[in-house]
């Protein structure tokens, strides 16, 4: 046993004294930060208002036509000519040049195929979008105008429904739930979990590689067994893995929580300086959506899902690693792995793309069936935990997972106790089969 | 005799290939024991066996009058053919580490050390990474750490493939040294020319079989072939021989002849005098090498 710890122990050390550890420690949480961070900052921004000059031979737009964030008009004279206009348009001050047509019958149909806008370079979605929409309200009015309807009225009886999920719960209080909020988190659950299985399983691989092609690797199985060097190097690098996660949950809580500081006012704050100024004070847009977001978070079964991370990421890695192991010592170099990572690299791959349409149906025959198969359990269960899944099926995929990698590191052990002995031979699934018959 | 390490009986297969057929070894307390025989003939998994990394699939092992047992590890240095360093660690570090796993203690392991990197001038070393070490000087890193936690039996796998000549003699000495001081030793190698001054007891190993073992000089005795060499201070015109003696070869200066059994090498040396000035009269021993290839003959005509 004690020579398993120091076995650990050297693993561990010499990956956690490595600069490149260093720097993923710092980049990763700067990345995730800013994976989270930028997208906010960016929606924060206002985009610059665009001069449009209205040129409307028309008038039938004159008053229809109401500035906002994106556009500002500036209406010219109708009896200006189009090509002095046009001239009028040169993309800096004068963004764009509206020209509604006269149309002699007075007929819509016509404006509706001969409005145009002339710019200097291709205008953005949201300006053609956004003057699009108003002028097609206008000949909408009118139209319904011509036929005696009030368009006021249709106005009315618009709606807008703002459907909340609560999630009943068995001691009877309900929970606010959030499907877009589960898949995210599902999402980024699976991601870890796989990133984290090729990163450390790859770190198993080459350290495999690295003690046989140094040829340390006979001088070390003199004093221990080749299964213990194995595991210890499993378990040594699974604890490098543990401690750059945590580093990272750490690092990136404190970085999101800087920037929240400097960048969103505390609604606690907000709440009171608006009552103590005695009238209502209204929360721009994107407060108001930060706020959604801390109220979601707080309604986010946290200890299930980072109790349910550690133990997929765990067993999948152990599952994976023993297999990345074995690769390793039936090798001569990295160069040699290619034909033996496929069918490991298979289902990881796989289990990410099934990932968006378990997305679209958690409980459905291919979410059960990947959440429970070992090899992609891992990531699919990760997935789908954050939309609720039944604790009888829970159990049977981490049991199924549990007994996954103890077949794996058994056929693992076989194979690499025989690879790491054997120099300068190409090895094929034959031999590998061979090797898991032999005995002793 | 009390032996050290007993070696019975053993098999070892691989699929279709048989590493070992039957092989049984005696070592003898104190001594130097040469596992000879060509490239593939077995040594390495025998050697392997003894060293409990992989096990037998029948014949029992006895080390020091017990079961072998994984403990017995803490009492075997082995120095494996294909022997190597981690490049990037640090070269105390890395000795430390594999002095631990021998189950010294960290103070014990320090202590030993620095004795040994003192006694081969490598003292300034300990903190320098192994990639930046001379082959030579990993080369007594690894000896060193082999033999550290005074191990009763000491294995070298082809000790001497890769050593410089000025190291060769060196690790020589110091295991000439660890024989003094109650070390027993077995020596595996295909270069039966490089071991046989050294060695006191040999085993022959070919195709998965011990083909002959024991003592070295009653087998070089079992083998001898009467074989004298004369030499001459002058040359000479060949020998008149009497009748069964029989005149092996010769240059311009030394006849080597064959004796009957039954006769005495003082006939011959009488006869030489008479042919010439004699500076020189010696028995002709098989080395290592003929007796192996009489032996394998001998086997295949059996």
């Amino acid at each position: 046993m004690n020579r398993i710890f120091l076995i650990i122990q050297r693993e561990y050390l010499s990956r956690v004294k490595k600069k490149s550890f260093l720097i993923m420690t710092f980049v990763g949480p700067i990345l995730m930060a800013a994976l989270f961070v930028v997208p906010a900052l960016l929606a924060n921004q206002d985009s610059e208002q665009e001069h449009v000059l209205v040129l409307d031979k028309s008038t039938m737009f004159l008053s229809a036509l109401e500035e906002n964030s994106k556009v500002i008009f500036t209406y010219l004279p109708d009896d200006t000519s189009l090509d002095s206009a046009k001239e009028m348009v040169d993309g800096k001050k004068n963004y764009a040049l509206l020209y509604i047509p006269m149309s002699e019958t007075g007929s819509m149909a016509f404006l509706e195929e001969n409005i145009q806008l002339y710019t200097k370079k291709q205008p953005s979605l949201g300006i053609t979008g956004n003057l699009r929409r108003q002028m097609e309200k206008e000949i909408q009015r009118r139209k319904l105008a011509a036929k005696g309807i009030d368009f006021e009225m249709i106005d009315s009886v618009k709606s807008d429904i703002d459907l909340s999920t609560l999630i009943l719960g068995e001691d009877g209080n309900e929970k606010e739930g959030s499907a877009e909020r589960s898949m995210g988190l599902g999402f980024i659950g699976g991601l870890l979990i796989y990133m984290f299985i090729f990163i450390y399983g790859v770190q198993v691989m080459r350290g495999v590689i690295e003690e046989k092609t140094n040829r340390i690797v006979e001088v070390i199985i003199s004093s221990i067994k080749p299964f213990q060097l194995m595991l210890g190097k499993i378990i040594g690098i699974a604890a490098v893995g543990l401690t750059q996660f945590l580093l990272w949950v750490i690092l990136t809580i404190a970085l999101v929580s800087v920037v929240q500081m400097a960048f969103l006012p505390d609604p606690m704050d907000t709440a009171e300086i608006a009552n103590g100024a005695g009238q209502t004070m209204q929360l721009s847009e994107s407060q108001e959506t930060a706020r959604d977001i801390m109220d979601g978070i707080q309604a986010i079964n946290f200890p299930l899902i980072i109790g349910m991370f550690l133990f997929y990421f765990l067993g999948g890695y152990l599952l994976y690693s023993s297999l990345f192991a074995a690769v390793g010592s039936a090798v001569d170099g990295e160069a040699d792995t290619q034909q033996f990572m496929m069918p490991i690299t298979i289902p990881l791959i796989l289990s990410f793309v099934v990932g968006s349409s378990i997305i679209d149906n958690p409980d459905g025959p291919l979410a059960f069936w990947f959440s429970i198969i070992p090899l992609t359990s891992p990531i699919v269960m990760m997935i789908r935990i954050p939309f609720g899944v039944p604790v009888p099926e829970l159990l049977l995929s981490m049991s199924l997972l549990v007994l996954g990698f103890l077949g794996t590191t058994w056929l693992a052990a076989r194979i690499y106790r025989v690879g790491i002995l054997m120099y300068g031979k190409k090895v094929n699934y034959a031999e590998l089969l061979k090797w898991i018959r032999y005995k002793g | 005799m009390e032996y050290l390490f007993e070696a019975k009986n053993i098999v070892k297969q691989y699929a279709a290939h048989r590493a070992l057929d039957d092989v049984s070894i005696e070592v003898p307390k104190g001594s130097i024991f040469g596992l000879l025989g060509p490239n593939g003939a077995g040594k390495t998994s025998l050697i392997r066996i003894i060293n409990q990394i992989t096990a037998p699939d029948e014949g029992s092992l006895i080390f020091d009058g017990e079961k072998l047992q994984p403990h017995h590890i803490e009492h075997i240095g082995y120095l494996p053919e294909e022997r190597g360093l981690y490049k990037k660690m640090e070269v105390g570090e890395q000795a430390m580490y594999l002095a631990r796993l021998k189950g010294l203690s960290k103070s014990e392991a320090k202590q030993a050390l620095k004795k040994w990197f003192t006694a081969f001038e490598i003292e300034g070393w300990w903190n320098r990474k192994v990639e930046e070490l001379s082959k030579g000087m990993a080369q007594k890193v690894q000896f060193i750490v082999t033999i550290l936690h005074k191990p009763k039996l000491l294995i070298f796998d082809e000790p001497f493939s890769g050593f410089d000549p000025i190291n060769t003699n060196l690790i020589k000495a110091e295991i000439k040294k660890l024989q003094e001081e109650g070390a027993t030793i077995i020596f595996s190698t295909h270069r039966m020319e490089s071991v046989e001054e050294l060695c006191d007891h040999i085993a022959l190993i070919n195709n998965s079989k011990k083909i002959l073992g024991g003592e070295i000089n009653s087998i070089r005795n079992q083998f001898k072939q009467n074989l004298f060499e004369i030499q001459f201070k002058d040359s000479v015109n060949g020998l008149e021989l009497p009748e069964g003696f029989l005149e092996k070869s010769s240059t311009h200066n030394t006849v080597q002849v064959q004796i009957p059994e039954q006769e005495s090498p003082n006939q011959l040396l009488a006869l030489a005098l008479k042919s010439g000035e004699v500076v020189g009269f010696n028995e002709i021993l098989p080395t290592v090498n003929d007796i192996f290839i009489q032996a394998v003959e001998q086997k295949n005509q059996s």
